[in-house]
């Protein structure tokens, strides 16, 4: 695990709330973590669990009723929740690449596919046309886009969700960031699709010696690329250890609950089924306690009262669970 | 053999595209669907298994006759249900139901729970309005939701509640065969479980047949007794879940098992994964002889000239491959 020393990327205490009619939605409340260079990060968890609003909050891209209300981000020491607009704008797509899920919504339907390749160049690195043109057509190359030349000039609708996930992986890479934040890159693609893909993102992350944050709801896509791994409940981590620990030796409940109610591809008709009870919390009327009580098997009476803080328990391993020594 | 509750027989729809008849060529269509052929016995599960673009939910969507084949037949319980029309269809479409991914899709959001599911008995002409109500009260507990959720509206339920309802609401009309189309792709991983669960457990109490549609791999096998692997308009594969997945035949079933990633580090990381070259074909301009052979490995000259037909390579299992025949 990482030491503060390489660190590349360091959150601290990150909160996000919204303000909605109905009250304040708590999105992300008091997350922390690490990453350092060369290291792939995966952080899981179900729908409303604040693994994309913590993306989101990296870079700067929570818009109102959303805010980011408290913690820090550290980028190579240098607090990001701090920065103008201005100087955010600079650092988004050149020292920190995206890819979002949907690749139709990211890029611009009227605009040819090497052009918004190019255009990130230019705008980072204020090279000359030809220059651009001569790059972004190798980038093209670089994710496995065939005849990259020609296919330059073509839009968007010409090619298939695969091969527009490319590109903007290719855009996101463009300017060799030193983070890239990858959000369900592949959850709309097929799965034959999302294999090359996951194959491309870490032959390139390797490459370039770039550190990763993928987000992923899969825990197939977690084993197959994560180093560390951060389990998200209810807007908080629950649970954070490098990939073996995880799948092997998880101590948070809801990190068993969610191996136990994986449909495996080697179970039989037989198999049992092992769902979590219930349903996740309503964000905005938390009641106090640890988020995870009402659906856990294993509450004891002080899990209703006191929130259990996140605790290192040894070899970078941290669990935010009363029961973490016992269980 | 007892007579099969569904049999599909070279069922077949082309969609016109844009384009015209020219010089005595028949106009362009897009053969979503091309030729399938299957039989589901009672009580049984068939899973439906291919990516975008194979034709899957096409299939389901002419068996309900909500589009009309251009070729084939269907029969459930020996009865001729592309030949029937008006009443007759309405008393035979009474036994098909389905389930989408998305819930909300077959639920009205301004009726409450209670009137969603009184609502196909109503249109079907089914008891009285009390009777309707109390058979929609006992599917709502059937379903396993709560007795006060009866007068709520479907946008108040969560994910997992709302595709609760939408299964109660193709129950209530005691259908003999329900067709699931990703009914649970859109929901997470701890609600996924339990609707699975669900799904079995009303099978066994009512005795109900299954297709079960869905790209995942995994839950099709956990959930069928056989699984019809598509690409591109064509069954390529069919067989019982387990042998399906222990001797996969076609190139194309070996490749999308080695895609599924598996959730566990110690048995696969990226680096191991086997990956299929290239795209998907468009369905509109699929490729000459065997579909799959522009991806395939084991592609020999004879594969691009002549298409493979779906044959027998053990009992019960066919494959359409030339690598078998």
């Amino acid at each position: 695990m990482a030491t503060s020393a390489d660190a590349l990327l360091r959150v601290e205490d990150l909160r996000t709330y919204f303000e909605l009619d109905a009250g304040t939605l708590r999105a992300v409340d008091g997350v922390s973590f690490t990453l350092s260079s060369g290291r792939v990060l995966c952080i899981v968890g179900e729908s409303g669990s604040g693994k994309s609003a913590t993306a989101l909050s990296i870079m700067r891209l929570i818009d109102p009723p959303g805010r980011i209300v408290g913690g820090r981000v550290l980028f190579k020491e240098q607090d990001l929740t701090r920065l103008s607009e201005r100087e955010m704008e600079t650092l988004r797509g050149n020292r920190i690449g995206m890819v979002f899920q949907n690749p139709m919504t990211s890029l611009d339907p009227s605009f040819r596919i090497g052009e918004q390749i190019a255009e990130t160049l230019i705008t980072h690195e204020r090279i000359a046309q030809a220059e651009a043109r001569r790059r972004a057509t190798d980038l093209l190359r670089l994710v496995g886009i065939p005849d990259a030349e020609r296919r330059y000039d073509d839009y968007p609708h010409q090619f298939s969700g695969g091969m527009r996930q490319r590109v903007l992986i290719a855009a996101a890479i463009a300017c060799k960031p030193d983070v890239l934040i990858a959000d369900e890159p592949t959850t709309a693609l097929d799965v034959t699709i999302q294999a090359q893909i996951l194959r491309l993102l870490a032959d390139l992350q390797r490459r370039l010696g770039s550190a990763m944050v993928l987000i992923t709801h899969d825990l197939g896509v977690v084993a197959a690329m994560a180093d560390d791994v951060l389990v998200m409940y209810a807007g908080r981590v629950v649970e954070l250890a490098d990939v073996d620990t995880i799948f092997h030796a998880p101590k948070h409940p809801y990190t068993w609950g969610l191996l136990q109610s994986l449909v495996r591809l080697e179970d039989s008709r037989d198999t049992p089924l092992q769902p979590i009870a219930g349903a996740p919390p309503n964000l905005i009327d938390l009641p106090p306690g640890c988020p995870f009580r009402p659906r856990c098997s294993h509450a004891v009476e002080r899990c209703a009262t006191d929130e259990p803080p996140l605790r290192a328990i040894g070899n970078g391993h941290q669990v935010a669970c009363h029961l973490a020594a016992t269980l | 053999m007892t007579q099969p509750l569904l049999q599909v027989t070279d069922l077949t729809k082309a969609f016109p595209v844009k384009g015209r008849a020219f010089f005595g060529r028949a106009a362009p269509t897009l053969k979503a669907v091309d030729g399938i052929s299957f039989t589901l016995t009672c009580g049984e599960t068939l899973g439906l298994v291919g990516e975008s673009g194979c034709g899957k939910s096409t299939t389901a969507r002419l068996i309900l006759r909500l589009v009309e084949p251009t070729g084939g037949s269907i029969q459930l319980d020996g009865r001729d249900l592309l030949g029937c029309a008006g009443e007759e269809l309405r008393a035979l479409r009474r036994e098909m139901q389905i389930v989408f991914q998305d819930p909300l899709s077959s639920l009205n959001p301004r009726m409450s729970v209670g009137t969603n599911l009184a609502e196909p008995l109503r249109f079907h002409r089914v008891g009285t309005r009390r009777e309707r109500r109390d058979e929609a009260r006992r599917m709502l507990e059937v379903v396993g939701l709560q007795p006060h959720e009866f007068d709520r509206f479907p946008h108040e339920l969560s994910g997992g509640q709302c595709q609760r309802l939408a299964i109660a609401r193709a129950l209530v009309l005691k259908p003999k065969l329900i067709i699931f189309d990703e009914p649970v792709s859109a929901l997470d991983v701890s609600i996924r479980a339990q609707i699975l669960k669900l799904l079995l457990d009303l099978q066994q109490r009512f005795g109900l047949t299954y297709i079960f549609i869905s790209h995942d791999l995994s839950v099709v096998k956990r959930v069928s007794d056989r699984i019809a692997v598509m690409y591109l308009g064509r069954v390529v594969e069919i067989a019982d879940s387990a042998r399906l997945h222990a001797e996969p035949h076609h190139p194309y079933t070996r490749s999308l098992l080695q895609a599924i990633p598996l959730p566990d580090p110690r048995l696969k990381r990226i680096g191991d994964y086997a990956l299929l070259e290239g795209d998907l074909p468009s369905p509109a301009n699929p490729p000459s002889g065997c579909r799959f052979h522009t991806r395939c490995v084991h592609r020999m000259p004879r594969c691009s000239a002549e298409e493979p037909q779906l044959r027998e390579v053990a009992a019960g299992h066919l494959a359409s491959c030339f690598l078998y025949q």
